[in-house]
């Protein structure tokens, strides 16, 4: 810690305090009333945003430093959550030996694949591991069935081996005893607050991810790679070879997403061929862009928007609506929750879509821009230099 | 480490862990299971596609569970509650409490759908979760339930493996399956197209693919049919002329195709395209099987469907009182009759609730208790069984056929047979369905 | 021998497909420099334009029967297209029957206009934005394209047939004199297979031979030179854009009778009209249409039994599913710029 900047260290410990009180920040709408539907504070939600996060940040390091625009990250992820669930099937259903497999595995898969796409650069590179992806899926999917299980996904079966698996094991995921799913619920006049001991292993591991992040970002590793993305020909005239930078960059980010992957298993013990379909790999790439390219804590938010999205505005449906404008006289509201169907529930992609284009049309740097935006208002214009600019964050990513 | 024991674990060692994780100082009192509902009412989760391409189907899905919440409460004119053979519900909820749901988009991907059955049991203390039209999604969330201490009623599944190698205690379904369409067709096929027939597969190369092909491949093969090719196919063909244009030199005169929703439509367009039912082989009519049908599937295949059998679990044309009612009170309420899908989804959220009250609780054990081997009619099925040892529902198939001249839209298919559920039974210890345990009931908390 | 006549038949058919697509595609890559992800949904709009016509021409007049029931015992509802009304029942009839090749005069005004407002909207903002932004919006607008439809025409494919005389399918064993039924192949499949050779060759005539199009071809080579000479080449581009819309809708409009269309079909050939455009040579021309038709060729071949088993021994089973991508992999690695590309494109 003492090797960081002020300004990263505070960076740091406000993403620890936002991680620590989730539950709460999460939560801020009393149950039973009507905007409980907002509320994004339970367990498998938490995690999800503690997961994608570390996963967009993985994809940061690559892209934000490098320039090289990777469509084919769905693929660690998927391969991570495969070896995870196979240590549960093989081993026992402590996370440990599962999360060090998937990063082992994701980090071997990307060298292999980053060693033949770094070859190319530009949209070449990006259509080549879109390709992988796409392979990969398609293998997990039907081919490789007996190792993946194709359609249905892995999952842990009774019959399994389980070769470290005591008499007094627990069944469930756990780290050495202490199960992922045991939550602790907060009862404080109308609100309930659920603190889930899955989330804060996710939490930890987000941090430690944010954390490595920022000490990548200032290395001078992180330097080289900023001028691999600035002028790589320039970089190249010096006599320097690029390759292995880059190549690292992507094994590190690759490893990050093999993380995820195998934390997500860890959540939730089965793995299914979706996970790393082209779609998959493009969310990465939109959580970064959204959140903000080249900033530390951008990829983070645009994480949390889209998964927030996902599972908060695909369950309002039309008895809901109702619900809410019940007050109104009965035709307006049948009119207002008319137009607002097409935006919720089943029409939870046109929002998505719409937000997409309407942040990236006026907000270029992404979400981090918005922010710098509202403090430099509230600060008149001062900017401490703790984000890169938005400019600077958005040079050509090509 | 016998299965039994490591279950009687499971249980002391999540009461343990509660115990541990819960301080007593201010926490919720401790529930005998997952989402116990202590209010005037009970939330079921709906988990159906939302968007994706089955979305479609899930919305008819969600129009009957609708209809099946407000029959439930003492509304609309009952539906089928009033053919039942069951008489447990009154129309007062379930349990005296007033039905409650939350909806969610399972995008037909197994994480999605339980990511979204989570934020159900996790955010709305939803109690069961039904719904679904894929294998994928129902084996995934049936786990995710049974994990959980819900219970979990499958939506649209037919691969053999839901209620075979992934079965689960906490988890019913009552779709049919691929080894039934099988042995639900083999007999019509074998009286429409004779004994002598030699058989082409293209099947969907994934799980639901595989063993459906293999039950068809049985079936039909035990009348005297012979199997010339089984050719798998991408999940992700759009464009099936490269795997049609061989079929007509390749000896068959009957062309199975093991595919579901985009991918049949596509497959039998093309099949129909390149001419296959005009032309003549070993002396024969060239025939198309699609052995799955479903009425959204056939409205996408327009009027290439004519004169192709299939199998359905249930269809509105049928003539008894519980289709009756249930066709008019859900025509009436949207104006157009229901689809399998929406009867099958109907049918299972009154089962649950009937089995609740029959149970006297919400507890998944208790429910588990008194819906295996239960046997009900006036559901739409004729008489039904749910079998306690792999928690599969035996009932009547109806084979399908594309009618010749629809008077609209929802008239694509006409029954041919309604195959008796003699017919379509099976021991539980089946090798296509061999492998996996049901485990032990699992209430959670 | 006729196996491989008819997969040759086979991947031209599809790789006229791939090649309409890329065509635009690559002609927007080369002309605006936009990555434009929102071009499979411009392929879904042509389709949905051939749906729409059908609709509208399906629109009916409602009249009680009161002698006959529905399903609910109400009196049925009988429908009578006005189409029928107005032409009488054959010429109705035909006007129905003939609804997708109608469907071309009706998309191509309705195409350009759709590229046209896109264009000067949306994407004339997102030149001198990194790529990533221009994905990232024009992947927004593909979703949100996606959901209208959507939301206008639900989520099942709608079947929207050929009219009745193109059913069927024509046997080109005989005419090679070989025994009947060895090499049959229906006929909207070789109208489409033509009616893309004629698209594809006209807008390469309208680039090779039109004034108009010298200055577009000399625009993508040096847009800044073009600009100094007073050309004002932004104007052309646009129209080229609204070109490609259109290229990608009729390619659309044609397809409808082979596969039903459905809202998220774009999606699907989205990802591989890249895969051409990028084998082919990001900016080529040439290079997109070759590629689309290699390609197409490629998977037909692929999915071959003879194919598919020699493979299997290798312990590859399934090739089909993964040969596109193999072999595209394999032609990026030996030529950096895929088969035509220019150096120094989308290259940084």
């Amino acid at each position: 810690m003492r090797h960081l900047s002020k300004s990263d260290k505070s960076t740091l410990i406000i993403v620890a305090a936002l991680a620590l009180l989730a539950p709460f920040i999460l939560n801020p709408f009393p149950e039973g009333s009507a905007l409980a539907q907002f509320n994004a504070g339970y367990p498998d939600l938490m995690q999800r945003f503690a997961i994608f996060g570390i996963l967009a940040i993985g994809f940061n390091i690559l892209f934000g430093l490098t320039g090289y625009l990777s469509f084919g990250h769905a693929a660690f992820l998927g391969v991570g959550s495969y070896s995870a669930v196979w240590m549960f099937k093989l081993l026992s259903m402590n996370i440990v030996p599962a999360i060090i497999l998937s990063v082992i595995v994701a980090g071997v898969f990307s060298l292999l694949i980053g060693f033949i796409c770094l070859r190319r650069s530009g949209i070449y590179f990006s259509i080549l591991t879109l390709m992988f992806a796409q392979m990969s899926y398609s293998l997990a999917y039907s081919v490789l069935t007996p190792l993946t299980n194709g359609e249905t996904g892995l999952q842990v079966y009774n019959d399994d081996p389980q070769y470290l698996m005591g008499p007094n094991s627990p069944t469930v995921t756990n780290l050495f005893g202490l199960e992922m799913r045991s939550t602790f619920t907060l009862d404080l006049g109308p609100w309930a607050f659920q603190f889930n001991f899955g989330y804060y292993v996710c939490a930890f591991f987000l941090l430690l991810a944010f954390y490595i992040a920022i000490r990548i970002f200032r290395s001078p590793f992180g330097l080289m790679l900023r001028a691999i993305k600035t002028n790589q020909t320039r970089l190249n005239y010096t006599g320097l070879n690029s390759r292995p930078y880059t190549l690292a960059a992507f094994v590190i980010s690759g490893m990050y997403a093999g993380l995820a992957g195998g934390l997500m298993a860890s959540m939730d013990p089965l793995a299914g061929a979706e996970r790393m379909y082209w779609t998959a790999s493009g969310e990465i790439v939109l959580m970064t862009i959204l959140g903000g390219v080249g900033t530390l804590l951008g990829p983070v938010l645009g994480a949390g928007f889209i998964k927030y999205f996902e599972n908060i505005f695909s369950k309002i449906n039309e008895t809901v609506l109702h619900g809410w404008f019940a007050f109104l006289p009965d035709g307006l509201n049948d009119a207002i929750v008319w137009v607002l169907h097409f935006f919720v529930g089943k029409g939870w992609h046109l929002t998505l879509g719409l937000l997409f284009m309407l942040i990236v049309i006026f907000l270029p740097g992404g979400l981090m821009e918005g922010w710098t935006r509202i403090r430099n208002k509230f600060r008149g214009g001062k900017d401490d230099g703790e984000a890169p600019s938005p400019t600077a964050a958005t040079t050509p990513a090509e | 480490m016998s299965k039994f024991t490591r279950r009687g674990l499971l249980k002391s060692s999540a009461v343990m862990g509660a115990g541990l994780a819960m301080p007593t100082l201010i926490t919720s009192p401790v529930a005998a299971y997952t989402n116990e509902p202590t209010g005037g009412s009970v939330t079921l989760g709906f988990n159906v596609p939302q968007t994706g391409p089955y979305a479609d189907e899930g919305s008819d899905e969600l129009r009957a569970y609708k209809l099946a919440v407000e029959h439930l409460n003492g509304g609309g004119d009952g539906g089928m509650m009033n053919t039942f053979t069951s008489k447990a519900l009154k129309g007062n909820g379930i349990l005296g409490k007033k039905v409650e749901f939350v909806t969610g988009d399972t995008q037909t991907k197994s994480d999605a759908a339980r990511a979204s059955a989570k934020s159900m049991i996790e955010k709305d203390g939803a109690i069961m979760i039904t719904g679904g039209s894929s294998s994928g999604v129902a084996v995934a969330v049936q786990g995710l339930c049974q994990e959980a201490g819900v219970i979990f009623m499958a939506g649209l599944t037919h691969s053999n493996d839901t209620t075979g190698k992934d079965k689960k205690a906490n988890g019913f379904r009552h779709f049919f399956n691929g080894y039934m369409s099988g042995a639900a067709l083999a007999p019509v096929l074998e009286k429409a197209y004779g004994k002598e027939r030699r058989a082409y597969h293209l099947t969907a190369d994934y799980t639901w693919g595989w063993t459906q092909q293999e039950s068809i491949q049985a079936a039909t093969e035990g009348v005297g049919w012979e199997t010339v090719n089984n050719v798998l196919t991408p999940l992700a063909t759009t464009d099936f002329s490269s795997y049609i244009a061989p079929v007509l030199n390749s000896g068959a005169d009957v062309l199975v195709l093991n595919h579901y929703g985009g991918n049949m439509i596509n497959s039998l367009t093309s099949a129909v395209q390149f001419g296959l039912r005009d032309k003549q082989v070993n002396g024969k009519n060239f025939e198309i099987v699609v052995p799955l049908y479903s009425e959204l599937m056939a409205k996408g295949a327009g009027a290439n469907i004519e004169g192709v059998f299939g199998s359905t679990n249930w269809s509105w044309t049928l003539g008894d009182e519980g289709t009756k009612a249930f066709v008019k009170s859900f025509g009436e309420k949207y104006g157009f009759p229901p689809s399998n899908a929406a009867q099958t989804v109907y049918a299972q959220t009154l089962l649950y609730a009937d089995a609740c009250e029959r149970a006297g609780t919400f507890n998944p054990c208790g429910i588990v208790e008194s819906l295996e081997g239960f046997e009900f009619d006036g559901l739409g099925n004729g008489p039904t069984l749910y079998r306690k040892e792999d928690h599969q529902c035996f009932k009547d198939v109806l084979v399908m056929k594309g009618k010749e001249n629809p008077a609209n839209e929802y008239d694509a298919l006409e029954i041919v047979e309604v195959t008796p559920r003699a017919q379509v039974e099976y021991a539980p210890d089946h090798p296509m369905f061999a492998g996996g345990s049901l485990g032990k009931c699992n209430p959670g908390a | 021998m006729d196996a491989i006549l008819l997969q040759i038949l086979n991947g031209l058919d599809k790789g006229s497909a791939y090649a309409l697509i890329a065509l635009g595609l690559t002609l927007i890559f080369g002309t605006l420099g936009v990555v434009n992800f929102a071009h499979g949904a411009l392929f879904m709009l042509g389709s949905f334009c051939a749906v729409a016509l059908s609709k509208i021409f399906n629109i009916s007049k409602i009249t009680i029967d009161p002698d006959k029931v529905d399903f609910l015992g109400n009196p049925l509802k009988v429908k009578t297209p006005y189409v029928i009304e107005w032409f009488g029942e054959s010429t109705g009839a035909a006007i129905i029957d003939w609804s997708v090749p109608l469907a071309i005069l009706f998309a191509i005004p309705v195409m350009l206009l759709v590229g046209y407002v896109m264009e000067r909207g949306l994407i004339k903002h997102f030149y001198k934005r990194p790529h990533a932004d221009q994905i990232l919006v024009t992947f927004g607008l593909a979703i949100v394209i996606q959901e209208i439809i959507k939301a206008a025409f639900g989520a099942n494919p709608i079947p929207t047939p050929a009219p009745d005389v193109f059913r069927g399918s024509y046997d080109f064993g005989v005419l090679l004199g070989m025994e009947a039924n060895a090499v049959i192949y229906p006929f909207w499949r070789l109208i489409y297979f033509a009616f893309s050779t004629v698209i594809i060759a006209s807008v390469f005539a309208f680039l090779q031979f039109t004034t108009f199009g010298m200055v577009v071809r000399a625009g993508m080579a040096d847009r800044e030179t073009v600009g100094l000479l007073g050309i004002n080449i932004d104007k052309r581009f646009t129209f080229m854009f609204g070109i490609a819309a259109a290229v990608a809708g009729l390619a659309g409009v044609m397809y409808t009778p082979i596969n039903s269309p459905n809202y998220h079909m774009g999606m699907d050939f989205l990802v591989l009209s890249f895969v051409v455009v990028v084998v082919g040579g990001m900016g080529s021309l040439p290079g997109a249409v070759l590629a689309g038709f290699l390609l197409g060729v490629l998977e037909s071949f692929a999915s071959m039994n003879e194919v598919k088993g020699f493979f299997e021994a290798l312990y590859l089973p399934s090739i089909d599913q993964i040969i596109i991508y193999l072999v595209a992999i394999i032609i990026l690695l030996a030529r950096p710029r895929g088969l035509m590309g220019r150096a120094g494109v989308m290259e940084e």
